[in-house]
């Protein structure tokens, strides 16, 4: 049986993840010789990303090798095939391990793909043992992001296991001498109907058993149908679950390893400072401490993080740094406008829009926010005696990371292994390997196992953020209050979602980068979606407004989408819509909005309260109906899509970083405010379980109609548009 | 420049229920001690400076942040991490940890030791709390997976289960 790809999921425009630059490491002990002689097959490539790094485009993809990359090579949109054996493994004891290269760092993965090898195989979940994300026992399975561990890996998973089960199935049918159809799985075993049966591990200790999982798994195996599901559509709950509870569970800021040291690193103190002078002399003379200077990398080892962190202080003190200009924060909207690469471009439908009925043109602003992920990043280098690199780290590109190390050190990939234990918290921002590089190159100094804990002040500063951007939308109305053309232009961060889903006769959505932006940016959960969202749901409320109609009726009448039709009608319903925009509260006010990201389909409603004194928002109230195909693990995906609004009302209330003269001005929580249980307002979420369409992944698109949904709420309550991200009156 | 002393001394901790001595420089924080010395990993680093609670050890049964308690201060306290929490029931799991799994009450569960030991904390001095006490207590715990929901319903779940 053949997966079911969904177009909306595969379509080309799609940008998964987004392209981040990646830090420069030049140590000098890498030679420029043994570096183009390592790489063989890959020599070409590599020397032409040298040369071409400054002209490099943005979208280029590459494992770990560019510059600037994305996730590792294939774009995830198909598994290339491999051998059974690199998926599934049976013990002759029956203990059943499956392989993934995905990771888990709380968005369901581990039990995702648990239930869906134990679908298959015809198991119990327990008796999946799910090895993931190390690079040398693990196939690739991409880097962990986009959304695309459900619609990708899960099937990918699910064609090994259900081609182990086809093994069993077939060497019962052999040894009873019954055709393959007359075996039946059950309770994990193959069976006649009558006495016989056969466990997995009868056929793990079959003779052809090595030369059969040494075949490559076909994209063709029969997969159990929806309606047969016994495991996947269930709740399970994360296998590792009391591990987390007990405080057994080892982060990659836990891993221990014998003779480990701890590392730090010196910082410039301003993006784009370069480092002048500096004296190491005091921090060399403390006791046990070791000292790394490497072509503008500077870091000390030492016995105790403690020790580390004053042995980097006093050197510290003695650096001199030449500062490099930095905008600010507070001209970031001029800043974004002038420096856009090719000029702003035109709206292409300009002679529409000077005949249309009523014109609107507005700009839209949202600032820069960051992941901030609970477990600062942190890695764990250890080098063998010849030469070979061992990483604990927590990431969301194992594979990329691999390439990193192996380019930073000039080595094989092969002579290199990244390990990711379950962690804490990524985003999307999680997916380079710099604190793996560093935590090594401090090893390589050490001559003993590192480990590099990113302290949170370091985290708040160096990761890589969520882009800002100035949103340009035009649009036109005809005499009926429909709208007869739409350009909506994203000036900095991206292009998911910035195309209208609503039926418009001119339309058209534009992304336009900087080169370079003046903020290291990357993946954020929902990338550019919930940016361009937020714009085109407070544009197309301003719209309904501006033809005299209720946002809702406005919605429908412009869209055709069916999936999206049901979402807002479902939250609607369940929000009771249209009685609470009649019987409005003074100093609340409702809002809605709605979108399409990644194959999932939201809208979210709002409800709002305004302190007639401070002007202060309190949002009481979020309803959200959701839709992502037929749901794998509903518990799960409840987490996901409740722990997105949480999030999203951070940036849509008052997340903003807040930068000057290159420094961060609001690297701590004690300023930078994300939500807290204080910020939980009550919930509703309309969970639409559409087991006749394929499964999509559900980790991102929560979040990107909470913040329109609370600004068009605002103006219900207020009469004031507030066309800014966060989302305040004063 | 001053070459910075190290002024280590030896110290007496009881973690856990048992005695440790520890040779230290008295300044560290409690939580690299743990984490370091200790081997006791369960107590995690969020941001080191008080704002976010998964440091939360409890010191004679009262939540304190050990990102920013030194060793000294918590020289004859009885300390308790998340590795010393048990019960007779629950396979062996305190009744909060119980509460936290079946409640689904984590993400990524880097938050959940913190969140655990403060939920300990909490029920030690109020062991009826209202909705309103408990998001209180507990906002000094910060989930960056937002399990907030699912966090205040495994609060709720141990209080009734005690």
């Amino acid at each position: 049986m053949r997966i079911e790809t969904n177009p909306e999921i595969d379509a080309k425009a799609f940008q998964y993840d987004e392209p981040v630059e990646r830090v420069e490491f030049s140590f000098t002990s890498v030679s420029r010789r043994e570096f183009v002689n390592v790489l063989g097959a890959g020599l070409l490539i590599a020397v032409v990303a040298d040369q071409a790094m400054a002209q490099e485009a943005p979208t280029t993809q590459r494992e770990g090798g560019g510059r600037r990359g994305g996730g590792g090579g294939r774009g995830g949109r198909e598994q290339a095939p491999q051998p059974l054996a690199t998926r599934v493994h049976i013990g002759e004891d029956g203990a059943i391990t499956v392989m993934t290269g995905k990771v888990e760092c709380g968005q369901g993965a581990r039990a995702e793909l648990t239930q869906a090898a134990a679908e298959e195989l015809g198991v119990a979940p327990h008796q999946i043992n799910l090895l993931m994300a190390d690079t040398s026992l693990c196939p690739d399975d991409w880097i962990t992001a986009g959304s695309r561990s459900t619609p990708t890996t899960v099937p990918a998973v699910r064609q090994g296991a259900a081609t182990a089960r086809e093994l069993l199935v077939a060497f019962a049918a052999k040894q009873w001498g019954v055709q393959p159809s007359d075996v039946k799985l059950e309770g994990g075993r193959a069976s006649d109907g009558g006495n016989r049966t056969m466990s997995y591990a009868d056929l793990a200790k079959s003779q052809d058993a090595a030369a059969e999982f040494k075949k490559i798994i076909p994209s063709d195996v029969k997969l159990a149908s929806v309606k047969e599901w016994k495991v996947m559509g269930a709740s399970l709950a994360r296998p590792n679950g009391r591990d987390v509870v007990t405080g057994k569970h080892q982060y990659p800021s836990d891993v221990t390893r014998p003779g480990m040291l701890y590392g730090k690193v010196l910082r410039a103190e301003s993006y784009g400072a370069k480092l002048k002078s500096v004296d190491t002399s005091a921090a060399k003379a403390m006791k046990d401490v070791t000292v790394v200077e490497d072509n503008g990398f500077v870091g000390v080892v030492a016995p105790t993080s403690f020790v580390a962190k004053n042995a980097l202080g006093a050197i510290a003190k003695t650096a001199e740094w030449e500062p490099a200009p930095h905008p600010s924060s507070k001209e970031l909207w001029d800043y974004l406008r002038q420096h856009a690469r090719g000029g702003v471009p035109e709206n292409p439908f300009a002679s529409e829009l000077s005949g249309a009925d009523k014109q609107f043109k507005q700009t839209y602003h949202v600032p820069y926010v960051q992941h901030c992920p609970m477990e600062p990043r942190a890695a764990v280098a250890e080098w063998s005696a010849d030469g070979k690199l061992t990483v604990w780290t927590g990431t969301q590109n194992p594979f990329g990371v691999r390439g990193e190390l192996s380019r930073a050190f000039g080595i094989d990939q092969q002579n290199v292994r990244v390990i990711v234990p379950d962690f804490g918290g990524g985003f999307g921002g999680k997916h380079t390997g710099e604190c793996a590089v560093e935590a090594a190159r401090l090893a390589k100094a050490a001559g003993k196992p590192v480990s590099l804990r990113w302290t949170r002040q370091e985290e708040f500063t160096w990761a890589y953020f969520r882009a800002g951007s100035v949103i340009d939308i035009q649009a036109g109305l005809d005499a009926k209050g429909n709208i007869t053309s739409w350009f909506q232009l994203n000036i900095n961060h991206g292009n998911q979602s910035v195309e209208t889903p609503y039926k418009i006769e001119h339309a058209k959505g534009q992304f336009v980068p900087l080169e370079p932006p003046p903020l290291r940016h990357g993946s954020y959960r929902s990338l550019a979606s919930a940016p361009n969202t937020f714009a085109r749901e407070a544009a197309m409320d301003e719209l309904a407004a501006l033809a005299s109609r209720d946002p809702l009726e406005f919605r429908l009448s412009h869209l055709e989408n069916p999936r999206l039709r049901a979402v807002v009608e479902a939250v609607t319903q369940k929000f009771n819509w249209t009685n609470r925009v009649q019987n409005r509260e003074p100093g609340s006010g409702v809002g809605l909005a709605c979108g399409i990201d990644k194959g999932s389909y939201v809208a979210t409603c709002a409800l709002v309260s305004v302190d007639p004194n401070d002007k202060s928002i309190r949002v009481r109230q979020v309803c959200q109906a959701y839709e992502c195909g037929a749901i794998v693990n509903p518990d799960n995906l409840i987490n996901q899509v409740r722990g997105g609004i949480i999030m999203g009302l951070g940036p849509a209330l008052r997340e903003a970083m807040e930068f000057e003269n290159g420094r961060m001005r609001n690297a701590t929580f004690w300023k930078y405010n994300v939500p807290r249980f204080e910020d939980v307002p009550e919930l509703d979420v309309v969970l639409l379980n559409r087991t006749d369409l394929p499964s999509a992944g559900a980790g991102e698109t929560p979040l990107i109609a909470v913040a329109p949904a609370i600004a068009n709420a605002v103006f219900n309550a207020t009469g004031t548009r507030v066309r800014e991200m966060p989302v305040k009156l004063a | 420049m001053r070459r910075r002393q190290q002024s280590l001394s030896t110290v007496k901790l009881n973690v856990n229920g048992t005695e440790h001595q520890v040779e230290t420089d008295s300044d560290r924080p409690l939580l690299d001690v743990l984490r370091e010395d200790l081997h006791l990993t369960g107590t995690k680093y969020g941001c080191g400076e008080a704002r976010c609670g998964a440091c939360s050890v409890l010191l004679d049964g009262r939540r304190h942040f050990s990102c920013t308690t030194t060793v000294t201060e918590s020289v004859g306290k009885k300390v308790t991490t998340i590795e010393g929490l048990f019960g007779d029931g629950n396979d062996g799991l305190h009744f909060v940890q119980h509460a936290f799994l079946q409640e689904h009450a984590f993400q990524c569960g880097y938050c959940t030791a913190g969140m655990i030991v403060n939920t300990v904390a909490l029920l030690n001095e109020k062991p009826k709390p209202t909705d309103a006490e408990i998001v209180e207590a507990m906002n000094g715990n910060l989930c960056r997976c937002c399990s907030y929901t699912n966090i205040l319903a495994a609060v709720k779940r141990a209080v009734a289960t005690r």
